[in-house]
């Protein structure tokens, strides 16, 4: 890949934000609660270089209106509860990514890309488990590679027996890389494939077909075509019977986000991140909501997108999104808050007492999904509580988050009239509204299997910590007094700006998820690092390789030695 | 310590009544170094007046002010030479852009190590010279010591100021452990192995300012070129009161080499010692061990750290803005010493490396032609009081323990010798406890305006243009 990284020329401003009026590759028909989203990619409409997206294949712009369709069908459509995902083409499903994009692309766009997708099958397997609108995938046609993963990642797979269209992960034997979202980890963690027989399929360049697929476990129904589409109804209608999800009650709208970036510094309404390149970091300042928020669910459904709690995670999430695409050399996030601690607790405290409501179920999902996205940033993650933040609950999740984190040890003793020394409080928030991929609050990973830690620093909910009680609780890193403070967060931030990219992102995933293993970690981690190390060699990526041959004719030539 | 007296107490131009954060990092730790300098400063004569020079400015009026002071009422300043205006970076990676008026973050560790290990030294020698005013020779003697003594102090303010302004919370608990460890302490030793041993007697305190503290020059002005202007700028400046110490070094060791001859022509023999005088060839064993020791301070032959250093641009060659070369050293090479062969067909040879792997050697070749010009004047000295004897450096192989002579016995004129050979000859080569307890007899605390003990001779002349017999020390 190197030589196409160095002529590699900076790209526009990729942009997340989009709506259904922009789409050029999905369409959504709702039929009461039942939604179907049709796959027909635009082979025109590539977000980025000269490649067409044919056959269904997809490439990030692709996917940023899938992600889009997940949370505007959660948001938008309280009354749909199941979704069938299906290809708008002829006799295929879908091609998985696309092969021209990846081998025109350098090594960290494809590693950005696989993440992101990634998340949004995540998301859809959360919209299953979580929001209780069910996907369901109506393979009717070739499924493979990115395309087949695509339909793992909804909770059925019906596919057509019409004895052309196989499901495949052909990534292995064709292009000698591995299957990058999720494919190899759900085969047999989530479709309880047996080992020996996911070894055949993941080697077999055609696929598995009809019976043999259901046999294999790799699909749960087959239909023919001519009753294909009752088949799936029929699945649809009886998943639907199984939601909790309301039946009359309108959603609310995704408004369009106000963003504007001006030069370094990219605003929202309550987030703002500011970019210093000399030191490669990126602070994020999160504003405290200034007016008395939502107390019941209703009341949340009726402030819409613009409450407090859904407008500043989807800031947030644009924003991580935003840097991580766009200012790949900006490796450190700093974060810090600002405003009332108890307006936060006040803002949050709906999320627990309402929690059965559908719009406060999904506000707490998209929280928890975005603070996950956060901890899957190959960024390193500091925080940094000053008087006058607001580092509780929801917004604490943050400084647990984080790498490293700085707490001001009393207040500016230099200014007239110092303000208050800053505190933390923890809430009920930090005991398990928001996961992490690990199936663990962010509190009980800081303290796997150190009980007692755990207890201490729990004991504090709902008390206003100093620096030094957070010290003790063992909540914060450091907590450096006024006179060193700015000293500190410069030098931490410069020198971490001259370590490798490579080696921190590398030790930094290693220590942000202790504890038990799930699919998502799994994803995340190990299937992660694997495709990543195969992306990077020459059995792959070289000039006689499977990724440079692909579709020239000529076969790869491999060393044969393994590693 | 109320704003208006910051300036008095604490002379300093880095606008110390202007950075609050500063003086109150001070503050907190003055008391530690007060306390430490009653507890393990000077041991006797602490609170008699002591004609001292103080450095109340940088300029050429304001760094040598003379006058009468109880040492524990010194007052330490924090001064740097005048910045150089537009300073570039004159050697390594960074060459030829604007030197850095704060630590890089990339450079954190490196530099705070570099400050911290130079900073140990200053008042590790202190604590090794606590006792000797009891055993002063002469007050001038005296008064010298508590001068290089405060200075020391000084330095260690110089080196603490760095920390303090530079480094956080880790610079500052840098510099509480600098108070924290002591010299020869078996728990907390110095960081330096040379300065935890004692400095026993005014022989052994004249060769340590000759030789070991002639090695605090050249790490000084090595780290004079650093990058980081602070420190740069204070390394300059504390360069100028350790010509005093040198001075101090090279003529107490003349006036011991004149006595001895003087002693020697009166009495018509070598061996001076019945008569109260030190032997030419016990002052060559002095020579030989402090020498040896002083050249181990520069560190192993190669050195990957003062490689980094180096092309980091925290430190470099001594004058390396005089040096003709590329100041970036990866293409140029120099020979290095090593040892071929095994056992009795091992031979001292020499290997060629990057001059960028050799900056230690450099630095030892450096002060080791300055080392001699001290050895020329006593040999002068001997020469015209008409004595047919030479003072030679030994082989910087001899008596080494760091670098690559660590591991062989080596003779003053550079032989590979077997232990035998060694433990037959050794005690020709080096002090011998004999020796010492000679040295030692001989240490009896003179304390009479003027009158000089009688191993050493008087100095040619007294300070900042006061007598011989001014009360240097007022008992």
């Amino acid at each position: 890949m190197s030589s196409a990284e160095a002529t590699a020329t900076p790209t526009p401003t990729i942009d997340f934000r989009t709506s259904p009026d922009r789409y050029h590759h999905w369409t959504t028909s709702y039929d009461g609660a039942i939604a179907t989203v049709h796959m027909a990619v635009s082979p025109d409409h590539g977000l980025m270089g000269d490649y067409e997206l044919k056959t269904n294949s997809y490439d990030l712009g692709v996917d940023i209106e899938l992600n889009d369709i997940v949370q505007r069908l959660r948001f938008e459509h309280p009354e749909v509860k199941v979704v069938v995902l299906t290809g708008g083409l002829d006799k295929i499903f879908c091609a998985g990514a696309n092969i021209q994009m990846l081998a025109g692309s350098t090594h960290g766009h494809k590693v950005n890309f696989c993440k992101f997708t990634n998340e949004t099958r995540n998301a859809i397997e959360d919209a299953t488990a979580n929001s209780r609108q069910t996907w369901l995938a109506a393979v009717n046609g070739t499924a493979a590679g990115g395309g087949y993963e695509l339909a793992l990642a909804c909770d059925e797979i019906i596919l057509i027996d019409d004895r052309a269209s196989a499901v495949s992960l052909p990534e292995l034997p064709l292009l000698a890389v591995l299957p990058g979202t999720g494919g190899l980890t759900r085969v047999v963690d989530k479709r309880l494939v047996r080992r020996d027989l996911a070894d055949a399929f993941a080697t077999k360049t055609e696929g598995v077909r009809g019976k043999t697929a259901m046999q294999w476990g790799l699909v749960d129904h087959v239909a023919p075509a001519s009753s294909f589409d009752d088949a799936v109804n029929e699945r649809a209608e009886a998943r639907a019977s199984g939601s909790d999800r309301p039946t009359n009650v309108a959603g609310i709208e995704l408004v369009p986000l106000r963003r504007s970036i001006d030069g370094d510094t990219v605003s929202y309404d309550n987030v703002i991140v500011a970019i210093d390149r000399a030191t490669g970091t990126a602070t994020f300042t999160i504003d405290a909501p200034s007016d008395p928020q939502p107390t019941t669910g209703d009341q949340l459904a009726a402030a819409g997108a613009d409450g407090w709690l859904l407008s500043t995670v989807r800031q947030l999430d644009d924003a991580v999104l935003h840097l991580r695409f766009n200012e790949t050399d900006v490796g450190t996030w700093m974060f810090t808050t600002v405003g009332s601690a108890d307006a936060v607790t006040q803002a949050e405290a709906v999320l627990g007492s309402d929690a059965e409501h559908w719009l406060v179920r999904e506000v707490r999902l998209f929280w928890a999904r975005t603070l996950k996205r956060i901890d899957v940033s190959a960024r390193t993650l500091m925080a940094g509580v000053e008087p006058g933040s607001c580092f509780t609950g929801t917004l604490a999740e943050l400084l647990l988050a984080a790498d490293r984190s700085f707490m001001l040890e009393g207040t500016w003793e230099d200014e007239d009239d110092p303000p208050p020394p800053a505190t933390i409080t923890l809430t009920e928030a930090n005991r398990g509204w928001y996961p992490m991929s690990n199936g663990l609050s962010r509190l009980e990973t800081r303290f796997w299997k150190r009980a007692d830690a755990y207890d201490r620093a729990a004991k504090t909910i709902g008390s206003a910590l100093t620096a030094t009680e957070a010290l003790d609780a063992e909540l914060i890193t450091f907590a450096p007094d006024d006179l060193d403070w700015h000293d500190e967060i410069r030098l931490a931030l410069e020198e971490r700006n001259s370590f490798s990219p490579d080696a921190l992102t590398g030790m930094e995933a290693n220590y942000r998820f202790p504890g038990p293993e799930t699919m998502e970690t799994k994803i995340f981690s190990r299937l992660t690092a694997w495709q990543n190390w195969i992306f990077q060699r020459p059995n792959a990526a070289g000039p006689d390789g499977a990724l440079r041959r692909f579709g020239t004719g000529s076969r790869p030539d491999y060393d044969p030695n393994r590693v | 310590m109320a704003l208006v007296d910051i300036n008095a107490k604490i002379p300093n131009n880095v606008d110390l009544a202007g950075d609050r954060r500063l003086q109150r990092a001070l503050e907190q730790w003055q008391p530690k170094f007060i306390r430490w300098w009653e507890d393990l400063g000077p041991s006797a004569f602490k609170r008699n007046p002591v004609f001292l020079r103080t450095a109340i400015d940088v300029g050429r009026d304001g760094w040598a002010n003379f006058d009468h002071v109880e040492m524990p009422d010194y007052r330490w300043g924090v001064f740097l030479a005048e910045p150089e205006p537009d300073r570039k970076i004159a050697f390594g990676d960074h060459k030829g852009t604007d030197v850095w008026q704060e630590v890089p973050g990339e450079y954190r560790s490196e530099l705070q190590r570099l400050i911290v290990v130079q900073g140990d030294t200053e008042p590790a020698s202190v604590e090794q010279q606590r006792h000797l005013s009891l055993t002063a020779p002469s007050l001038y003697d005296m008064r010298n010591l508590f001068q290089v003594n405060v200075e020391e102090g000084r330095h260690l303010w110089a080196m603490v100021y760095l920390l303090h302004r530079y480094f956080g919370r880790d610079g500052r608990d840098e510099a509480d452990e600098m108070l924290e460890r002591h010299s020869g302490d078996a728990d907390n030793p110095r960081i330096l192995g040379a300065f935890n041993e004692e400095t026993p007697d005014w022989l052994s305190f004249y060769m340590f300012t000759y030789f070991t503290d002639r090695d605090g020059k050249y790490q000084l002005a090595s780290l004079r070129e650093s990058a980081f202007d602070p420190l740069s700028r204070t390394c300059d400046f504390m360069l100028k009161e350790e010509a005093h110490h040198m001075f101090v070094g090279t003529s107490g060791v003349t006036r011991v080499v004149q006595r001895t001859a003087e002693l020697m022509n009166e009495h018509g023999t070598d061996d001076v010692h019945p008569h109260g005088g030190l032997n030419l060839d016990l002052l060559q064993k002095y020579i030989n061990f402090h020498y040896s020791v002083s050249l181990d301070l520069f560190g192993a032959e190669t050195s990957t750290n003062a490689a980094n250093y180096f092309a980091a641009g925290l430190k470099g060659r001594f004058q390396e803005e005089r040096r003709d070369d590329d100041h970036l050293l990866k293409t140029s090479y120099r020979d290095v010493p090593t040892v071929d062969g095994e056992g009795a067909d091992s031979r001292i040879a020499s290997r060629e490396v990057t001059q960028l792997s050799a900056l230690n050697e450099t630095l030892r070749d450096d002060y080791i032609e300055d080392c001699r010009k001290g050895l020329d004047r006593w040999n002068r000295t001997l020469a015209s009081a008409g004595i047919d004897f030479t003072f030679a450096l030994p082989h910087s192989a001899f008596n080494r323990e760091v670098g690559v002579f660590r591991d062989h016995k080596v003779s003053p004129d550079g032989r590979l010798l077997s232990n035998g050979q060694w433990n037959e000859s050794v005690e020709s080569w080096l002090p011998t406890a004999d020796d010492r307890a000679h040295v030692g007899s001989l240490m009896k605390g003179v304390t009479e305006p003027g009158v000089m003990a009688g191993w050493v001779a008087p100095p040619a002349q007294g300070i900042h243009q006061k007598p011989v017999e001014y009360d240097y020390v007022k008992l």
